[in-house]
Protein backbone atom coordinates (compact mmCIF):
# COMPACT_ATOMS: atom_id res chain seq x y z
CA UNK A 1 0.00 0.00 0.00
CA UNK A 2 1.41 3.33 -1.07
CA UNK A 3 2.76 6.21 1.77
CA UNK A 4 0.75 8.76 -0.21
CA UNK A 5 -3.26 6.18 0.44
CA UNK A 6 -1.94 5.37 4.18
CA UNK A 7 -1.38 8.95 5.04
CA UNK A 8 -4.68 9.89 3.22
CA UNK A 9 -6.58 7.15 5.07
CA UNK A 10 -5.12 7.56 8.48
CA UNK A 11 -6.15 11.76 8.59
CA UNK A 12 -9.55 10.88 6.68
CA UNK A 13 -10.74 8.85 9.13
CA UNK A 14 -10.07 10.32 12.63
CA UNK A 15 -12.11 8.94 15.49
CA UNK A 16 -11.60 10.81 18.62
CA UNK A 17 -11.52 9.03 22.37
CA UNK A 18 -12.01 12.26 24.66
CA UNK A 19 -10.01 11.66 28.42
CA UNK A 20 -11.44 13.57 31.13
CA UNK A 21 -8.23 14.21 33.26
CA UNK A 22 -9.57 16.07 36.33
CA UNK A 23 -11.39 18.70 34.09
CA UNK A 24 -14.02 21.31 35.34
CA UNK A 25 -16.19 20.06 32.19
CA UNK A 26 -16.08 23.52 30.23
CA UNK A 27 -13.85 22.16 28.11
CA UNK A 28 -15.95 18.87 27.95
CA UNK A 29 -19.34 21.30 26.96
CA UNK A 30 -17.14 22.36 24.44
CA UNK A 31 -16.26 19.12 22.95
CA UNK A 32 -19.72 18.19 23.01
CA UNK A 33 -20.91 21.01 21.01
CA UNK A 34 -18.17 20.66 18.42
CA UNK A 35 -19.96 17.00 17.69
CA UNK A 36 -23.09 18.77 17.40
CA UNK A 37 -24.91 19.12 14.23
CA UNK A 38 -24.21 22.41 14.06
CA UNK A 39 -20.07 22.26 13.82
CA UNK A 40 -20.80 18.38 11.76
CA UNK A 41 -17.14 17.08 12.39
CA UNK A 42 -17.86 13.77 10.51
CA UNK A 43 -17.91 15.92 7.26
CA UNK A 44 -14.27 15.22 7.82
CA UNK A 45 -14.30 11.82 9.32
CA UNK A 46 -14.52 12.48 12.79
CA UNK A 47 -16.25 10.60 15.55
CA UNK A 48 -16.25 9.76 18.95
CA UNK A 49 -15.36 6.20 20.03
CA UNK A 50 -16.53 4.74 23.13
CA UNK A 51 -13.07 2.43 23.43
CA UNK A 52 -9.61 3.31 23.43
CA UNK A 53 -8.63 0.78 21.47
CA UNK A 54 -10.73 2.25 18.34
CA UNK A 55 -8.90 5.64 19.11
CA UNK A 56 -6.86 7.26 16.93
CA UNK A 57 -6.37 10.53 19.12
CA UNK A 58 -6.97 11.06 22.55
CA UNK A 59 -8.45 14.39 23.24
CA UNK A 60 -7.16 15.00 27.11
CA UNK A 61 -8.71 17.80 28.88
CA UNK A 62 -7.88 19.42 32.23
CA UNK A 63 -5.26 19.39 34.82
CA UNK A 64 -3.76 15.89 35.24
CA UNK A 65 -4.01 15.05 39.03
CA UNK A 66 -2.46 12.38 41.01
CA UNK A 67 -5.26 10.40 40.85
CA UNK A 68 -5.45 10.24 37.57
CA UNK A 69 -1.97 10.32 36.09
CA UNK A 70 -1.38 6.36 36.18
CA UNK A 71 -4.58 5.75 34.42
CA UNK A 72 -3.99 8.54 31.57
CA UNK A 73 -0.44 6.39 30.78
CA UNK A 74 -2.21 3.05 30.85
CA UNK A 75 -4.86 4.57 27.97
CA UNK A 76 -2.03 6.29 26.10
CA UNK A 77 -0.43 2.69 26.38
CA UNK A 78 -3.41 0.75 25.35
CA UNK A 79 -4.21 3.29 22.29
CA UNK A 80 -2.79 1.02 19.27
CA UNK A 81 -0.14 2.83 17.55
CA UNK A 82 -0.54 5.35 15.30
CA UNK A 83 -2.18 7.53 17.91
CA UNK A 84 -2.22 11.37 18.51
CA UNK A 85 -2.76 13.70 21.52
CA UNK A 86 -4.48 16.42 21.86
CA UNK A 87 -4.42 18.62 24.42
CA UNK A 88 -7.57 20.81 24.89
CA UNK A 89 -8.10 23.87 26.84
CA UNK A 90 -5.42 25.96 29.39
CA UNK A 91 -5.30 23.20 32.09
CA UNK A 92 -4.03 20.59 29.59
CA UNK A 93 -1.77 22.92 27.98
CA UNK A 94 0.13 24.41 30.52
CA UNK A 95 -1.34 23.77 34.27
CA UNK A 96 -1.93 28.29 34.47
CA UNK A 97 -3.61 28.43 37.95
CA UNK A 98 -2.91 25.01 39.12
CA UNK A 99 1.00 25.15 38.39
CA UNK A 100 2.47 24.74 42.01
CA UNK A 101 -0.76 23.14 43.34
CA UNK A 102 0.22 20.30 46.16
CA UNK A 103 -1.48 17.15 43.67
CA UNK A 104 -1.33 18.76 39.74
CA UNK A 105 1.45 16.00 38.09
CA UNK A 106 2.74 18.75 35.59
CA UNK A 107 1.39 19.86 32.18
CA UNK A 108 0.23 17.06 30.06
CA UNK A 109 3.47 17.36 28.03
CA UNK A 110 5.67 16.36 30.49
CA UNK A 111 3.17 13.00 30.92
CA UNK A 112 2.67 11.90 27.58
CA UNK A 113 3.79 13.00 24.22
CA UNK A 114 1.56 15.56 23.07
CA UNK A 115 1.26 16.22 19.33
CA UNK A 116 -1.05 19.51 19.28
CA UNK A 117 -2.22 22.09 21.98
CA UNK A 118 -5.43 23.84 21.66
CA UNK A 119 -5.30 26.72 24.44
CA UNK A 120 -8.41 28.52 25.37
CA UNK A 121 -10.49 28.47 28.75
CA UNK A 122 -12.68 26.71 27.40
CA UNK A 123 -11.62 27.00 23.73
CA UNK A 124 -14.12 27.72 21.22
CA UNK A 125 -15.53 24.66 18.80
CA UNK A 126 -13.79 26.74 15.63
CA UNK A 127 -10.70 26.78 17.61
CA UNK A 128 -10.75 23.22 17.92
CA UNK A 129 -11.23 22.68 14.49
CA UNK A 130 -8.44 24.89 13.80
CA UNK A 131 -6.49 23.20 15.66
CA UNK A 132 -7.28 19.35 14.03
CA UNK A 133 -6.60 21.33 10.65
CA UNK A 134 -3.50 22.60 11.90
CA UNK A 135 -2.73 18.90 13.30
CA UNK A 136 -3.69 17.13 10.06
CA UNK A 137 -1.52 19.84 8.35
CA UNK A 138 1.21 19.12 9.97
CA UNK A 139 1.07 15.11 9.62
CA UNK A 140 0.95 15.57 5.97
CA UNK A 141 4.08 18.08 6.00
CA UNK A 142 2.44 20.78 4.62
CA UNK A 143 3.04 24.47 5.74
CA UNK B 1 -12.32 -22.07 -10.47
CA UNK B 2 -15.52 -20.73 -11.38
CA UNK B 3 -16.88 -20.95 -7.78
CA UNK B 4 -13.71 -19.28 -6.15
CA UNK B 5 -14.37 -16.42 -8.79
CA UNK B 6 -17.74 -16.40 -7.46
CA UNK B 7 -16.92 -16.48 -3.84
CA UNK B 8 -13.73 -13.84 -4.23
CA UNK B 9 -15.23 -11.20 -7.01
CA UNK B 10 -18.69 -11.33 -8.12
CA UNK B 11 -21.96 -12.08 -6.21
CA UNK B 12 -19.12 -12.80 -3.21
CA UNK B 13 -16.73 -10.73 -0.91
CA UNK B 14 -15.80 -8.07 -3.34
CA UNK B 15 -19.14 -6.88 -5.16
CA UNK B 16 -20.72 -7.10 -1.53
CA UNK B 17 -17.98 -5.64 0.17
CA UNK B 18 -18.23 -2.06 -2.24
CA UNK B 19 -22.48 -2.19 -2.50
CA UNK B 20 -22.03 -2.54 1.33
CA UNK B 21 -19.78 0.65 1.70
CA UNK B 22 -22.15 2.51 -0.68
CA UNK B 23 -25.34 1.23 1.47
CA UNK B 24 -23.17 2.72 4.57
CA UNK B 25 -22.62 5.93 3.12
CA UNK B 26 -26.16 5.84 2.47
CA UNK B 27 -26.93 5.35 6.00
CA UNK B 28 -24.64 7.94 7.43
CA UNK B 29 -25.72 10.36 4.55
CA UNK B 30 -29.24 9.84 5.55
CA UNK B 31 -28.53 10.29 9.10
CA UNK B 32 -26.41 13.41 8.48
CA UNK B 33 -29.24 15.34 7.00
CA UNK B 34 -32.41 13.49 9.14
CA UNK B 35 -30.05 15.50 11.46
CA UNK B 36 -29.95 18.91 9.23
CA UNK B 37 -26.10 17.62 8.71
CA UNK B 38 -24.11 17.82 6.00
CA UNK B 39 -23.07 14.38 6.62
CA UNK B 40 -19.47 12.75 5.30
CA UNK B 41 -18.21 11.94 2.10
CA UNK B 42 -18.65 9.23 -0.32
CA UNK B 43 -15.41 7.07 0.06
CA UNK B 44 -15.50 7.58 3.96
CA UNK B 45 -16.43 3.69 4.74
CA UNK B 46 -13.30 3.07 2.56
CA UNK B 47 -11.31 5.15 4.61
CA UNK B 48 -12.62 4.06 7.64
CA UNK B 49 -11.56 0.64 6.19
CA UNK B 50 -8.26 1.40 5.06
CA UNK B 51 -7.55 3.17 8.07
CA UNK B 52 -8.05 0.23 10.19
CA UNK B 53 -6.15 -2.27 8.30
CA UNK B 54 -3.23 -0.12 8.99
CA UNK B 55 -3.47 0.64 12.72
CA UNK B 56 -1.81 -1.63 15.27
CA UNK B 57 -3.58 -4.98 16.46
CA UNK B 58 -3.49 -5.57 19.87
CA UNK B 59 -4.62 -8.88 21.27
CA UNK B 60 -4.97 -8.36 25.02
CA UNK B 61 -3.10 -10.20 27.65
CA UNK B 62 -5.94 -12.23 29.08
CA UNK B 63 -7.54 -13.10 26.01
CA UNK B 64 -7.79 -16.41 23.68
CA UNK B 65 -6.33 -15.24 21.19
CA UNK B 66 -6.72 -17.61 18.54
CA UNK B 67 -10.43 -17.41 18.62
CA UNK B 68 -10.18 -13.67 19.52
CA UNK B 69 -8.45 -13.57 15.87
CA UNK B 70 -10.87 -15.83 14.05
CA UNK B 71 -14.35 -14.49 15.45
CA UNK B 72 -14.51 -11.88 12.62
CA UNK B 73 -12.74 -14.05 10.29
CA UNK B 74 -15.67 -16.91 10.67
CA UNK B 75 -18.52 -14.16 10.22
CA UNK B 76 -17.08 -12.35 7.51
CA UNK B 77 -16.48 -15.97 5.38
CA UNK B 78 -20.21 -17.00 6.15
CA UNK B 79 -21.80 -13.50 5.25
CA UNK B 80 -19.77 -13.56 1.87
CA UNK B 81 -21.51 -16.96 1.43
CA UNK B 82 -24.96 -16.03 1.88
CA UNK B 83 -24.49 -13.23 -0.24
CA UNK B 84 -23.26 -15.87 -3.10
CA UNK B 85 -26.62 -18.09 -2.51
CA UNK B 86 -28.97 -14.60 -2.79
CA UNK B 87 -27.49 -13.26 -5.75
CA UNK B 88 -26.86 -16.54 -6.93
CA UNK B 89 -30.79 -17.25 -6.57
CA UNK B 90 -31.40 -13.37 -7.87
CA UNK B 91 -29.41 -13.96 -11.19
CA UNK B 92 -30.26 -17.44 -12.24
CA UNK B 93 -33.47 -18.82 -10.14
CA UNK B 94 -32.77 -22.19 -11.25
CA UNK B 95 -29.39 -22.96 -10.70
CA UNK B 96 -29.21 -23.36 -6.56
CA UNK B 97 -30.77 -26.75 -4.79
CA UNK B 98 -34.24 -27.19 -2.83
CA UNK B 99 -33.46 -25.61 0.90
CA UNK B 100 -30.85 -22.67 0.13
CA UNK B 101 -33.24 -20.48 2.20
CA UNK B 102 -32.66 -22.46 5.18
CA UNK B 103 -28.87 -22.29 4.40
CA UNK B 104 -29.12 -18.55 4.19
CA UNK B 105 -31.05 -18.17 7.59
CA UNK B 106 -27.98 -20.65 9.30
CA UNK B 107 -25.40 -18.48 7.65
CA UNK B 108 -27.22 -15.46 8.93
CA UNK B 109 -27.34 -16.66 12.02
CA UNK B 110 -23.30 -17.31 12.17
CA UNK B 111 -22.40 -13.50 12.71
CA UNK B 112 -23.70 -12.90 16.42
CA UNK B 113 -22.55 -16.52 17.35
CA UNK B 114 -18.87 -15.54 15.99
CA UNK B 115 -19.37 -11.91 17.65
CA UNK B 116 -20.26 -13.44 20.82
CA UNK B 117 -17.33 -16.23 20.52
CA UNK B 118 -15.09 -12.95 20.21
CA UNK B 119 -16.29 -10.79 22.67
CA UNK B 120 -15.99 -13.96 25.40
CA UNK B 121 -12.96 -14.57 24.64
CA UNK B 122 -11.18 -11.20 24.55
CA UNK B 123 -11.19 -11.73 28.78
CA UNK B 124 -13.15 -8.08 28.80
CA UNK B 125 -15.45 -7.93 31.86
CA UNK B 126 -17.71 -5.21 29.31
CA UNK B 127 -17.48 -7.17 26.72
CA UNK B 128 -18.28 -10.59 28.89
CA UNK B 129 -21.62 -8.11 29.72
CA UNK B 130 -22.55 -7.01 25.78
CA UNK B 131 -22.07 -10.94 24.90
CA UNK B 132 -24.59 -11.83 27.05
CA UNK B 133 -27.02 -8.91 26.04
CA UNK B 134 -26.19 -10.26 22.16
CA UNK B 135 -27.16 -13.70 23.18
CA UNK B 136 -30.28 -12.90 24.94
CA UNK B 137 -30.66 -10.47 22.19
CA UNK B 138 -30.63 -13.50 19.62
CA UNK B 139 -32.42 -15.48 21.42
CA UNK B 140 -35.30 -13.07 21.04
CA UNK B 141 -35.37 -12.24 18.06
CA UNK B 142 -34.89 -15.41 15.83
CA UNK B 143 -38.11 -17.30 16.45
CA UNK B 144 -40.09 -14.01 15.29
CA UNK B 145 -37.60 -13.62 12.19
CA UNK B 146 -38.13 -17.17 11.31
CA UNK B 147 -42.10 -16.96 11.54
CA UNK B 148 -41.61 -13.69 9.46
CA UNK B 149 -39.92 -16.13 6.50
CA UNK B 150 -41.98 -18.42 7.14
CA UNK B 151 -45.00 -16.71 5.37
CA UNK B 152 -43.45 -16.31 2.27
CA UNK B 153 -42.51 -20.36 2.58
CA UNK B 154 -46.16 -21.36 3.47
CA UNK B 155 -47.54 -19.03 0.44
CA UNK B 156 -45.59 -20.48 -2.09
CA UNK B 157 -45.00 -23.58 -1.08
CA UNK B 158 -41.46 -23.99 -1.77
CA UNK B 159 -38.16 -23.33 0.42
CA UNK B 160 -35.77 -22.88 -2.72
CA UNK B 161 -35.20 -18.97 -3.26
CA UNK B 162 -35.20 -19.07 -6.97
CA UNK B 163 -38.80 -20.24 -6.81
CA UNK B 164 -39.97 -17.68 -4.13
CA UNK B 165 -38.50 -14.83 -6.76
CA UNK B 166 -39.85 -16.92 -9.65
CA UNK B 167 -43.42 -17.28 -8.30
CA UNK B 168 -43.73 -14.11 -6.98
CA UNK B 169 -42.72 -12.23 -10.48
CA UNK B 170 -45.55 -14.69 -11.92
CA UNK B 171 -48.41 -14.17 -9.47
CA UNK B 172 -48.01 -10.72 -7.64
CA UNK B 173 -45.61 -10.30 -4.69
CA UNK B 174 -46.19 -11.76 -1.36
CA UNK B 175 -46.46 -7.84 0.10
CA UNK B 176 -50.06 -7.91 -1.76
CA UNK B 177 -52.03 -10.20 0.82
CA UNK B 178 -52.11 -9.24 4.66
CA UNK B 179 -50.00 -11.78 6.00
CA UNK B 180 -47.68 -10.59 3.83
CA UNK B 181 -47.50 -7.05 5.45
CA UNK B 182 -47.98 -8.50 8.60
CA UNK B 183 -44.46 -10.77 7.92
CA UNK B 184 -42.81 -7.77 6.49
CA UNK B 185 -43.33 -5.46 9.90
CA UNK B 186 -42.68 -8.15 12.11
CA UNK B 187 -39.06 -8.82 9.49
CA UNK B 188 -38.27 -5.21 9.68
CA UNK B 189 -37.97 -4.95 13.27
CA UNK B 190 -36.04 -7.99 13.87
CA UNK B 191 -33.56 -7.31 10.97
CA UNK B 192 -33.24 -3.71 13.16
CA UNK B 193 -31.84 -5.87 16.06
CA UNK B 194 -30.08 -8.83 13.91
CA UNK B 195 -28.14 -5.21 12.33
CA UNK B 196 -27.54 -4.11 15.31
CA UNK B 197 -29.12 -0.59 14.54
CA UNK B 198 -30.74 1.64 17.15
CA UNK B 199 -33.61 0.64 18.97
CA UNK B 200 -31.88 -2.52 19.43
CA UNK B 201 -28.19 -2.17 19.55
CA UNK B 202 -27.59 -2.50 23.17
CA UNK B 203 -24.60 -5.01 22.70
CA UNK B 204 -22.76 -2.36 21.49
CA UNK B 205 -23.79 0.59 23.18
CA UNK B 206 -21.22 3.06 22.66
CA UNK B 207 -22.57 5.40 25.77
CA UNK B 208 -23.21 2.98 28.43
CA UNK B 209 -20.91 0.02 27.61
CA UNK B 210 -18.24 1.59 25.35
CA UNK B 211 -18.44 -0.16 22.23
CA UNK B 212 -19.58 -3.20 23.59
CA UNK B 213 -18.90 -6.77 22.22
CA UNK B 214 -15.93 -4.56 19.99
CA UNK B 215 -14.51 -3.34 22.86
CA UNK B 216 -10.87 -4.78 22.88
CA UNK B 217 -11.14 -5.26 18.63
CA UNK B 218 -8.52 -3.07 17.26
CA UNK B 219 -6.71 -3.00 13.73
CA UNK B 220 -7.15 -5.17 11.11
CA UNK B 221 -9.76 -7.64 13.32
CA UNK B 222 -11.96 -4.07 13.87
CA UNK B 223 -11.44 -3.82 9.93
CA UNK B 224 -13.10 -7.04 9.54
CA UNK B 225 -15.73 -7.01 12.14
CA UNK B 226 -16.91 -3.35 10.68
CA UNK B 227 -16.79 -4.66 7.21
CA UNK B 228 -19.08 -7.89 7.92
CA UNK B 229 -21.62 -4.93 9.76
CA UNK B 230 -21.40 -3.48 6.11
CA UNK B 231 -21.90 -6.06 4.25
CA UNK B 232 -25.00 -7.83 6.49
CA UNK B 233 -26.59 -3.58 5.81
CA UNK B 234 -26.42 -4.60 2.18
CA UNK B 235 -27.47 -8.54 2.14
CA UNK B 236 -30.09 -8.18 4.50
CA UNK B 237 -32.33 -5.47 2.66
CA UNK B 238 -31.73 -7.76 -0.75
CA UNK B 239 -32.69 -11.38 1.36
CA UNK B 240 -36.25 -9.20 2.20
CA UNK B 241 -36.14 -7.94 -1.14
CA UNK B 242 -36.54 -11.45 -2.35
CA UNK B 243 -38.72 -12.53 0.09
CA UNK B 244 -41.28 -9.83 -0.21
CA UNK B 245 -41.03 -7.95 -3.10
CA UNK B 246 -39.86 -11.03 -5.88
CA UNK B 247 -36.02 -9.24 -6.00
CA UNK B 248 -36.98 -5.92 -7.27
CA UNK B 249 -34.12 -3.80 -7.08
CA UNK B 250 -35.96 -0.88 -6.00
CA UNK B 251 -37.16 -2.15 -3.19
CA UNK B 252 -33.49 -2.85 -1.77
CA UNK B 253 -33.71 0.75 -1.49
CA UNK B 254 -36.83 1.14 -0.38
CA UNK B 255 -36.00 -1.52 2.51
CA UNK B 256 -32.75 -0.07 3.38
CA UNK B 257 -34.37 3.66 3.73
CA UNK B 258 -36.86 2.35 6.19
CA UNK B 259 -34.27 0.64 8.48
CA UNK B 260 -32.23 3.68 8.59
CA UNK B 261 -35.53 6.11 9.34
CA UNK B 262 -36.67 3.52 11.76
CA UNK B 263 -32.74 3.31 13.42
CA UNK B 264 -33.25 7.36 13.27
CA UNK B 265 -36.46 7.56 15.29
CA UNK B 266 -35.97 6.09 17.81
CA UNK B 267 -34.12 5.46 21.68
CA UNK B 268 -32.29 2.64 22.51
CA UNK B 269 -34.25 0.77 24.66
CA UNK B 270 -32.92 -1.88 27.31
CA UNK B 271 -32.60 -5.20 27.02
CA UNK B 272 -35.40 -6.74 29.01
CA UNK B 273 -37.41 -4.51 26.94
CA UNK B 274 -36.35 -5.86 24.08
CA UNK B 275 -36.46 -9.13 25.01
CA UNK B 276 -40.12 -8.34 26.22
CA UNK B 277 -41.12 -6.42 22.33
CA UNK B 278 -39.56 -9.78 20.60
CA UNK B 279 -41.14 -12.27 22.50
CA UNK B 280 -44.55 -10.89 23.55
CA UNK B 281 -45.64 -8.11 20.55
CA UNK B 282 -43.28 -9.92 17.95
CA UNK B 283 -44.20 -13.45 18.23
CA UNK B 284 -47.80 -13.24 18.54
CA UNK B 285 -48.35 -10.92 15.80
CA UNK B 286 -45.88 -13.64 13.65
CA UNK B 287 -47.81 -16.48 15.10
CA UNK B 288 -51.04 -14.30 13.60
CA UNK B 289 -49.65 -13.72 10.68
CA UNK B 290 -48.41 -17.49 9.60
CA UNK B 291 -51.94 -18.61 10.61
CA UNK B 292 -53.35 -16.18 8.09
CA UNK B 293 -51.13 -17.32 6.01
CA UNK B 294 -51.75 -20.62 6.25
CA UNK B 295 -55.95 -20.28 5.87
CA UNK B 296 -55.34 -18.25 2.70
CA UNK B 297 -55.01 -14.49 3.47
Amino acid sequence: MSASLKLKALTKSIWVFHAACSPCNNCDIEILDLLTPRYDVERFGIQLVGSVRHADALLVTGAVNKKIVDRLKRLYEQAPKPCVVVAVGNCACSEIMFRDSYNTCGPLDKIIPVNAYIPGCPPKPEAMIMGIVKLIKALRGEK
Amino acid sequence: MKILFEFIVFPGFLFTAIAGMVFSWIDRKVTARVQWRQGPPIFQPLYDFVKLLIKETIVPASANSVIFLLAPLLAITSTTLASVILWKAIINPQSLFVGDLIVVIYLLAVTPIAVILGASASGNPIASLAASREMKLYLAYELPFIFSILVSVIKLHTIKLGEIILSQQSSGIILNSFSGVLAFVIFLLTIQAKLGLVPFDMAEAETEIAGGVFIEYSGVPLAIHKLNRIMLLFIIPVFAAVLFFGGNFLSIIAVLVLIILIRNTNPRVRIDQAIRFFWRTCLIFSVFAVVLATIGY
